[in-house]
């Protein structure tokens, strides 16, 4: 127990915003061991701790937060672990303000504990120390598991049964495995080394990684279920949506998957020295209002945009991304045009975008999202000059394999129907989880869901009861 | 890592090259392509599946820019980093039909899968290849295996039909009818077949090479617009009717990173050559 309570969150140093633009490393710094000794005090140790139901995979929160206040970082990070494979990456870029932190008791008056920032420190901590320990695994169980797709769900759900004794290979279709976590997520926000390093960790506890592997092309699931006793699929929400709105097919005219692929996975960033290039943009319209389209316009900035617009059709307190990432991306000078709906896009002589018009917005009832749906105001357009614009209003899940797997069920967006409480698709022998089932969600979800499957999986392999 | 298990040059600027796979033939068809990238600094790009077997998959490339210059100075024995495939969706193969098959530069190679599958399902199939000049054609004898008539264009007339591939069709077309044609090569070739069929009405599929990243529907760079329906060409096509393609739309977003290739062209021979 804290003899005094602190009313703010320990800050985390971070490069200042100037500096930042100019460079894609990382933003905040993390804590020191002082500073996280000193967050960890700030926590009240609930008996009943509402945080660990706020957290999807309950994580000891007070637990880990007490081993930190007393100094033992090790314990901390162990115990973490218990719940969480990926916890570098989730202290990163978890939603902590609607999961754990907002129902923090000391939310309810004061700043909410940095559980976030907390969780980042114990696994920086643990890699700091240099290679993981391969944990003790049991004899093989002589089952074989395919995983599709290396987003966090397919690595939750390799890292799991391989500990259970299972054989497991996961298909990639990319070059890199990480999924979103590599094509999607610039480096300034979770450095590509993070993803790397819980990748190998799963290559030396035995998981095999098959890359440039498509699932549905190179082999079926059915041709995978020949030599395989079980499949997940965590296949993500990778197809990209478009407006379908005049001049979407400009040149300059980006989707935001398109955008970040090459900046991130291709390293467009680092063009020549790396061969894929990438519009630089002087006045960059960024179409959108969640993670995603913060992460666009902050790449823009970075490569050297004068002026980074978000365009979003309803106001800031609807905005699904992370308050973190609008405040830094605030801070870094990227213009918020609320209530700004892009109707087409303009081309010069050349066939590039060169302005772009747009209509304001204002906002009525609510939807069926809860929130309130934005109206346009009559003759309110208006044109405004752009050289890039990026479309960044979400995707819809990967059609490839629900196309090449007539039994497989998929809903109306494509998104792989399951049963909740086991994650098993219609198909036998076939498990789903993560963005491929929810559409695009979150890191922690596709973790949640794999962790739900992969206790399923290892039930029907050791009982053969589907 | 994957091992080049030949490599050869076909003509100055095209070659042909057989990369080490155990798995690209389990489900390869006619039609569709491979991404293979040169190595760690280099591009996703996306080559015609030319032949395969149970242990490799082979490509015809002309050496462009970067990426195709770099594949350009490997040989037999060297590595690339990647290769990815089968990917697209295989041309239709009809049956009982009389068809035209045109290839151009790297398009007579990839013309040959589609020939054999088109010959092996029983339809008439008459194959045109076209170059700038005689010492550019290649695969001759391997098209005419697969071919019940075989023409020779050259713009310059060193071998075979003089001109260009729309001259060589309205000349053809006079006296002969056929139930389709199919194109392969540059955008500029497919083009012209497609507008020179399009008065004549004969159903026309062209194979389409828009940028391409990915290739599996992720990124939407590939883009085309079909009958004024914007599809991606990595997992609607590449193959489509060429009576129903955007051209104009192709052709500039082909040209989006113009500058940008030069410049990594230049990077890239700077680095090798000083
Ligand atoms: C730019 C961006 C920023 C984001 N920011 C955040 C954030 O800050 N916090 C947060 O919690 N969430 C964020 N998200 C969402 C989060 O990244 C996803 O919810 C999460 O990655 C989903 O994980 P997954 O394992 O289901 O799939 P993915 O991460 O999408 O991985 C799927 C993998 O499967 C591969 N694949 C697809 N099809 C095939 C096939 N046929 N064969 C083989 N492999 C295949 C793909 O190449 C990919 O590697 C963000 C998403 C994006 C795009
Ligand atoms: C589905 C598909 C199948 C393809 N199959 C083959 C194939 O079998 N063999 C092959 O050689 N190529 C093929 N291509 C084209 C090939 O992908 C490009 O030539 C290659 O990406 C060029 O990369 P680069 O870095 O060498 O050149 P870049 O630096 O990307 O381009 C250099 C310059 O060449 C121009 N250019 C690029 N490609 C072509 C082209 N095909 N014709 C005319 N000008 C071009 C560019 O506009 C640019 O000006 C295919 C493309 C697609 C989409
Ligand atoms: S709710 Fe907040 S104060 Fe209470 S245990 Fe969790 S982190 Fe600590
Ligand atoms: S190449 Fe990315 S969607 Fe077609």
């Amino acid at each position: 127990m804290p003899e005094k309570i602190i009313p703010k969150k320990t800050p985390m140093r971070e490069q200042p915003p100037k500096e930042r633009i100019k460079n894609f490393n990382e933003v905040p710094y993390g804590y020191s061991p002082e500073e996280a000794i000193a967050e960890a005090k700030r926590c009240l140790q609930c008996k009943k701790a509402p945080c660990v139901a706020g957290c999807p995979v309950e994580i000891d929160i007070p637990g880990f937060i007490k081993f930190i206040a007393e100094g033992d970082f090790k314990s901390a990070i162990r115990l973490i672990k218990e719940k969480n494979v990926l916890p570098a990456v989730c202290g990163r870029v978890c939603p902590q303000e609607t999961q754990c932190e907002q129902v923090c008791t000391l939310a309810k008056k004061y700043e909410p504990v940095a559980i976030g920032r907390l969780e980042r420190f114990a696994a920086d901590y643990e890699a700091a120390q240099g290679e993981a320990p391969i944990p003790e695994l049991p004899p093989s169980t002589g089952k074989k598991v395919a995983v599709i797709g290396s987003g966090p769900g397919g690595l939750t759900v390799a890292g799991d049964l391989i500990r259970l004794g299972h054989s497991v290979t996961i298909f990639e279709a990319l070059h890199k495995p990480g999924g979103v976590l590599v094509y999607g997520i610039p480096e300034f926000r979770l450095p590509k080394a993070i993803v790397y390093r819980e990748v190998d960790y799963l290559i030396r506890c035995g998981v095999k990684l098959v890359l440039n592997f498509i699932v549905g092309k190179t082999a079926t699931i059915d041709q995978l279920l020949k030599e395989f006793d079980a499949v997940y699929i965590g296949t993500g929400a990778g197809l990209p949506w478009f407006m379908n709105i005049p001049g979407e097919n400009l040149n300059g005219v980006y989707s935001a998957n398109e955008y970040l692929t090459r900046s991130n996975l291709m390293k467009a960033y680092l063009f020549p020295e790396y061969d894929t290039p990438i519009a630089r943009g002087k006045r960059v319209a960024v179409v959108g209002g969640g993670n995603v389209a913060m992460d666009c316009a902050r790449t823009a900035l970075r490569l050297g945009a004068e002026e980074v617009h978000i365009v979003y059709r309803r106001s800031k307190q609807e905005m699904p991304a992370r308050i973190e990432e609008i405040h830094h991306a605030e801070e870094e000078g990227v213009i918020f045009d609320w209530l700004t709906l892009p109707v087409r896009y303009i081309g010069d002589e050349r066939g590039w975008v060169k302005e772009m018009e747009c209509i304001k917005m204002q906002l009525g009832e609510p939807d069926a999202s809860g929130r309130r749906k934005p109206i346009p105001i009559e003759g309110s357009n208006y044109i405004t000059p752009v050289d890039t614009v990026i479309c960044a209003i979400g995707q819809g899940p990967n059609p490839l394999i629900p196309q090449t797997t007539p039994d497989l069920k998929a809903g109306k967006w494509g998104n792989i129907e399951v049963d909740k409480a086991t994650m098993k698709t219609s198909k036998p022998k076939c498990w789903a989880g993560g963005d491929v089932v929810r559409g695009g969600a979150t890191v922690i979800l596709a973790m949640g869901d794999a962790r739900i499957a992969a206790r399923s999986i290892d039930e029907y392999l050791r009982t053969g009861v589907w | 890592m994957v091992k080049i298990l030949k490599k050869e040059l076909l003509v100055p600027n095209i070659h042909f090259m057989v990369l080490e796979s155990e798995v690209i033939h389990l489900n390869a068809k006619a039609g569709e392509f491979v991404v293979v990238r040169p190595d760690e600094y280099g591009e996703r790009i996306p080559l015609n599946l030319v032949d395969w077997d149970e242990h490799s998959a082979s490509v015809v490339f002309m050496e462009v820019g970067t990426s195709t210059r770099k594949l350009g100075c490997l040989k037999s024995g060297d590595t690339i980093a990647d290769l990815a495939g089968p990917l697209g969706r295989p041309t239709e193969i009809v049956t009982g039909k009389k068809i035209l098959a045109i290839g151009g530069c790297y398009g007579i190679g990839a013309l040959y899968p589609v020939l054999r599958a088109f010959k092996e399902s029983g339809n008439t199939v008459i194959t045109a290849i076209e170059a700038r000049s005689a010492f550019l054609l290649y695969w001759q004898e391997r098209l005419k295996k697969y071919s019940d008539e075989f023409f020779e264009i050259t713009r310059d007339g060193t071998r075979g039909f003089t001109g260009h591939i729309d001259k060589f069709l309205n000349w053809y077309l006079l006296k002969n009818s056929v139930d389709m044609v199919y194109a392969q090569g540059c955008a500029y070739l497919t083009y012209l077949v497609s507008q020179t069929t399009k008065p004549v009405g004969i159903k026309t599929v062209v194979g389409l090479n828009p940028i391409m990243i990915d290739a599996t529907g992720m990124c939407g760079v590939c883009r085309v617009i079909i009958n004024g329906e914007t599809k991606f060409a990595c997992v609607d096509g590449p193959e489509f009717d060429g009576h129903s393609v955007d051209w104009a739309n192709l052709l500039t977003r082909r040209h989006i990173y113009i500058n940008e290739e030069r410049r990594s062209l230049s990077f890239y021979e700077c680095e090798k050559y000083g």
